[in-house]
């Protein structure tokens, strides 16, 4: 079994979590969806660490940030496919 | 894995089965806590459990001291009790509602008799409680004898990742069998609170949950400063990768794997109706939180964490569980239960359900608690509001 990089929570969901050290720039990056325990690959677009997200789909600036299948956040800056997202693109609905 | 139909625990004079066998030494107050302490030190076999409260407390503030201390000799992992107070009525409201269990308890007030004659007259009937519970036995109890409680503590993405979701994984396969569960942290459940509120079983339930977690936001709302969204999530949380509060929340609400909730439970509420899936309005704060859940009845908890919470209770037994390999290799003298293999795909959800149940069992029968062997023992009241 190929080493997993990136585990997505939910079908539904459209980021995943970094599971290794860090992923690098242009990687090939191995997700696995819990799931329903399908495989899926993305190439990252920066660095990201562990624990921190990665967009598995373009997103648009007033999106919704899918994790847990549930609404996370609204995007505030748009993310491309393979991009961190964090503080700096997605905030929260409640404050 | 066929799940075990029965543990051995202590069956009480009520018909409830405790995963352990304390005598307590109970004070009703904050100036009760030196005679509680020297009546421990004295006798082998008892636990004094001291706190900061008790008097000049009033209303709903009072009440929620009460059920707190009832509910804590009341619990089955409790043999036996001796309660002290200053003064002899609220000592004996204590006492007269323990005794409702049919456990031996005897209440003892300070005043007009001073702190040594009430040590050595409450020794003698500690050391006579202490010897009769060191006889019970342990027997065959029903799985259904267990009333679990959860709480995370110390999270960070690993949580909501793999140690949250095992305990729902556990959730969904014991609750089949009858056992009780219970989950609580009212503030951080912000952002998943309508997805929460959905998982009551009735419309009460559902109903009364979102009025609890409003009059917890209102509460928020009036008192927060500024800094109240640099706060949740903080920075901490921030720098493990979670972005808001709602992430937070959510990876919280994985503990209760696919269950749904029967009824809503005030702070230190016993509930009443039947086996299932409880909701306890608490604090986030860990040892505030089991110290209620405890008061509440509950047995045996679960307690996933990222970072590495080191929490424990006197009376009620705290099983960690983390999924964060860098805390399993730093702090493994807290952490019962290892599922950092989830997250390289070494293990799933499946079987790190079994292997949590598996180590619940060898909990409930006996085996000591990480937090146990290490001593921990905090035992922190709620308090509502400030005292008259």
């Amino acid at each position: 079994m190929a080493s997993t990089d990136i585990i997505i929570h939910d079908e539904k969901d459209n980021v995943g979590v970094v599971v290794i050290e860090k992923i690098t720039q242009n990687q090939d990056c191995n997700c696995w969806i819990m799931e329903n325990d399908k495989s899926v690959k993305i190439q990252s677009k920066n660095d990201i660490q562990l624990g921190h997200k990665i967009a598995m789909v373009d997103l648009n600036e007033g999106d919704t940030i899918l994790k847990y299948g549930h609404d996370i956040g609204k995007v505030i800056k748009s993310i491309k496919k393979g991009e961190h997202v964090h503080v700096h693109n997605v905030k929260t609905k409640k404050w | 894995m066929e799940i075990p139909k029965s543990f051995l625990g202590y069956k009480r004079e009520n018909g409830r089965a405790g995963t352990r066998n304390h005598v307590i030494i109970l004070p009703v107050d904050d100036i009760s806590n030196a005679c509680a302490e020297a009546v421990a030190n004295n006798i082998k076999g008892t636990i004094a459990l001291p706190h900061s409260y008790g008097r000049l407390q009033f209303g709903a503030d009072l009440e929620l001291h009460f059920r707190t201390m009832i509910g804590t000799g009341k619990n089955p992992n409790v043999a036996a009790v001796i309660v002290i107070g200053i003064e002899p009525k609220w000592t004996k409201r204590i006492v007269d509602a323990i005794a409702k269990t049919g456990k031996p308890v005897e209440g003892f007030s300070i005043e007009g008799v001073g702190d040594i004659d009430t040590i050595a007259k409450v020794s003698k009937k500690a050391q006579e409680f202490s010897m009769w519970a060191s006889e019970k036995q342990r027997e065959e109890c029903p799985i259904s004898d267990l009333w679990i409680s959860v709480k995370c503590g110390e999270s960070d993405t690993t949580s909501g990742l793999a140690s949250n979701p095992t305990v729902g994984n556990l959730m969904d396969k014991l609750e089949p069998l009858g056992v009780h569960l219970c989950f609580g942290e009212t503030s951080e459940l912000t952002g998943a609170e309508t997805v929460c509120a959905k998982r009551g079983k009735t419309p009460e339930a559902k109903e009364k949950f979102m009025k609890t977690w409003n009059a917890y936001n209102d509460f928020i709302l009036k008192e927060a400063t500024d800094d109240l969204s640099e706060s949740q999530p903080t920075a901490g949380n921030i720098a493990g990768g979670l972005t808001t509060i709602e992430e937070k929340a959510f990876g919280n609400f994985q503990k209760i794997g696919s269950r749904q909730f029967i009824d809503v439970l005030e702070p230190a509420e016993e509930p009443t109706k039947g086996k299932g899936l409880y909701f306890m309005d608490t604090s986030s704060a860990a040892a505030e939180c089991v110290t209620l859940q405890a008061a509440g009845g509950f047995n045996i908890h679960l307690f996933p964490t990222g970072q590495g919470n080191i929490i424990g209770n006197p009376i009620e037994p705290v099983i960690k569980l983390t999924a964060n390999p860098l805390t399993v290799k730093t702090m493994s003298e807290h952490i019962d239960v290892d599922v950092s293999k989830i997250l390289s795909r070494q293990m799933n959800l499946d079987q790190a359900g079994d292997e949590l149940i598996k180590a619940t069992l060898r909990v409930a029968n006996g085996r000591l608690t990480c937090a146990e062997a290490l001593g921990h023992k905090e035992f922190v009241m709620t308090k509502l509001y400030r005292s008259a």
